[in-house]
């Protein structure tokens, strides 16, 4: 019976931060304010699929795609790098992978802005070498680069954590059954590693679809993404109802893009899915 | 043993919690108790006085100063709106003061209490946003204009065409909001800075998409930096920004283009529900006296709309024709007007020029 106390707290807590603000946002998104009366509507979900807004989300999505790519590409080695390690070796690199997420993610890509502007470090490096100066800034690729380099260690922990854990028996089995390398890592430890690398992919791919600094910051405001136009809804033209509808989209093609990668997550036991 | 402990604990941490959430509901619920003291609470923008001033009107007239700051003329107009936080003074910008008048939410002054109003030069009072001037004071005004770097733009910059200029590809920042930026293409295409109908809009739309090649990025604040490191040649900014530039680096230049340009107020307002209203008077009477407006000019670097003040400054920072522009000038520039549900059709159309890559 205690037990049942013990979840009180919670469940307020999820009533109070969760449930009610998602039930306000789904009634904004279902309503409009026609002479200063409230009616219920879809135009705001008819005046999403305007040529123009979906253009801004098809960006988004492709954005955030390079982005969870990247991020798998370079995360993978890097997890299994560091799985592989001694012990105390393995504490300090993964204290390094975590500290720069201990920083402000304002002060992270301002610093990525000094690095990368034209007059900034890498052109000055680039100089020493006789190369003129090219433009980094305020391209698709600064922003790219960005998001991969914010959102990385959400893409190194889950398949760490599952790497580390796995049995190496395994692997030495499937050598002494003459599995060559390539083969050991198709057949044995990708799959095993896959239940990490789908968190890693949605916890990547949900962040970066919907970011608005950095793409505001490192792109210049040059490129509208889903996340700059909900804060303009809000910010600026004051069209909460709009800007609802807008995140409630959002909503559902995340949760959409889960189920989709959870049907690939045959290893529910291993806990590394969200679902 | 050990399940007991970690229970007591549980339960005394809960208790606390709750203590300090009654607590917190409870200094709400207090909150107006202590309203007989006299102290006025003022909502400026961030930077937007000299902090000394605050002291001296506290020390001169005994009335406490409850000071808090918004980044966004939409910001504190959600905040104000929504209620709950009863401020007796306001700075909002023209546009957003005509939007709170429409909706009936500020107070007639009585400027018996604000003798000083007459130090205000007369062409500042009574603008569109307020025509017959009851509800505001004006506190700063400025303009639009372009900053250019002279060692990398060889003639001088007249027009509002040099942000269309080909030999300038990929060195033009343009402002990152949506009216600025609009309100330059409209003014180019011979309209006005306030757009009347959605055709002149797709028109401006137009213009902006055809420039879209030739601009570096879109900012707001990071122009300052931006410019001073040489990053790009010619940059659309306020004047303020423009006057901080030029007096930062001597290659920088800040004109206001020859076809006229939008020229912009904050003014001093107060909401229809201030609780403080024969005070809040005294603080506008104390901000419009020419030695304390000379402070805040000090401090912030925009226009004072009190001559006497003007008077007051340094001859370079007051004789600046670009920082107090002539009559003529002022003459050809417009003030934005609210464009009330008109404002989502900026939205729309800024949104297709910044997608239209």
């Amino acid at each position: 019976m205690k037990k049942k106390w013990f979840s009180y707290p919670y469940l307020l807590w999820m009533l109070l931060f969760t449930v009610i603000p998602m039930a306000l946002i789904l009634y904004y998104s279902l309503t409009d304010t026609v002479n200063g009366e409230t009616v219920f509507t879809l135009a705001n979900f008819q005046k999403f699929f305007q040529p123009v807004y979906l253009k801004v989300l098809w960006h988004s999505l492709v954005l955030a795609f390079y982005c969870t790519v990247g991020c798998l590409l370079i995360g993978y080695p890097m997890a299994a790098i560091l799985a592989n390690q001694h012990f105390v070796k393995k504490k300090f690199l993964i204290m390094l992978i975590m500290l720069p997420t201990w920083m402000n993610i304002l002060l992270r890509t301002y610093a990525w802005m000094t690095i990368l502007e034209r007059n900034g470090v890498l052109n000055s490096f680039l100089g020493f070498f006789g190369i003129e100066p090219m433009q980094f800034l305020y391209t698709e690729g600064a922003v790219i680069m960005g998001m991969i380099y914010n959102f990385l260690p959400f893409m190194v922990l889950p398949i760490y954590s599952v790497l580390v854990k796995m049995d190496k028996s395994l692997i030495e089995a499937a050598e002494d059954l003459g599995a060559n390398r390539i083969q050991i890592f198709r057949k044995v430890t990708f799959p095993l590693s896959a239940p990490g690398v789908i968190s890693g992919i949605v916890m990547v791919f949900m962040p970066a679809v919907s970011t608005f600094v950095i793409s505001r910051l490192l792109g210049g405001g040059q490129f509208a993404l889903i996340g700059n136009l909900i804060e303009q809804q809000f910010l600026w033209v004051g069209d909460w109802n709009f800007g609802s509808a807008l995140s409630i989209v959002m909503m559902v093609l995340i949760l959409l893009s889960m189920a989709v990668l959870n049907r690939y997550d045959k290893d529910k036991e291993a806990g590394g899915s969200l679902w | 043993m050990e399940v007991r402990k970690l229970q007591k604990s549980f339960w005394k941490k809960l208790g606390i919690t709750l203590l300090l959430t009654v607590s917190v509901f409870g200094l709400v619920a207090c909150g107006d108790k202590k309203d007989d003291q006299k102290t006025i609470s003022v909502y400026n923008w961030g930077l937007y006085i000299d902090p000394n001033v605050l002291d001296m009107f506290e020390e001169e007239t005994g009335i406490k100063v409850q000071y808090d700051e918004f980044s966004t003329n939409e910001d504190m107009y959600i905040k104000v709106k929504s209620g709950g936080s009863k401020y007796d003074i306001i700075i909002p910008s023209d546009y957003m003061i005509e939007k709170m008048i429409k909706e009936d939410m500020l107070a007639e002054l009585n400027f018996d209490n604000i003798p000083n109003y007459a130090n205000v030069d007369d062409q500042f009072k009574n603008l569109a946003y307020d025509p017959d001037g009851k509800y505001s004071v004006p506190y700063m005004w400025g303009t639009v204009g372009i900053v250019y770097n002279k060692t990398m733009v060889e003639e001088p910059i007249t027009s509002w065409n040099a942000l269309w200029d080909e030999k300038y590809k990929k060195q033009i920042f343009m402002l990152d909001s949506p009216r600025d930026s609009i309100g330059v293409a409209l003014k180019l295409m011979g309209y006005g800075f306030n757009a009347e109908n959605t055709e002149q809009l797709e028109i401006a739309k137009e213009k902006l998409i055809e420039q879209r090649p030739l601009v570096l990025s879109y900012v707001v604040d990071e122009v300052r930096d931006a410019m001073l490191a040489g990053e790009a040649a010619m940059a659309l900014v306020w004047s303020g920004e423009g006057m901080y530039l030029t007096w930062n680096d001597e290659n920088l230049e800040y004109v206001i283009p020859e076809e006229g340009s939008n020229i912009w107020f904050d003014s001093i307002v107060i909401p229809k529900d201030a609780p403080h209203k024969e005070e809040a008077e005294a603080f506008i009477n104390f901000l419009c006296r020419p030695d304390i407006a000379k402070l805040n000019v000090e401090e912030i670097g925009y226009a004072t709309p009190i001559p006497a003040a003007q008077e007051l400054l340094a001859p370079e920072i007051k004789d600046d024709p670009m920082g107090y522009p002539s009559a003529d000038i002022i003459a050809k520039c417009e003030v934005f007007r609210d464009p009330g549900e008109f404002l989502s059709e900026y939205d729309r159309v800024w949104t297709e020029v910044k997608a239209s890559k």
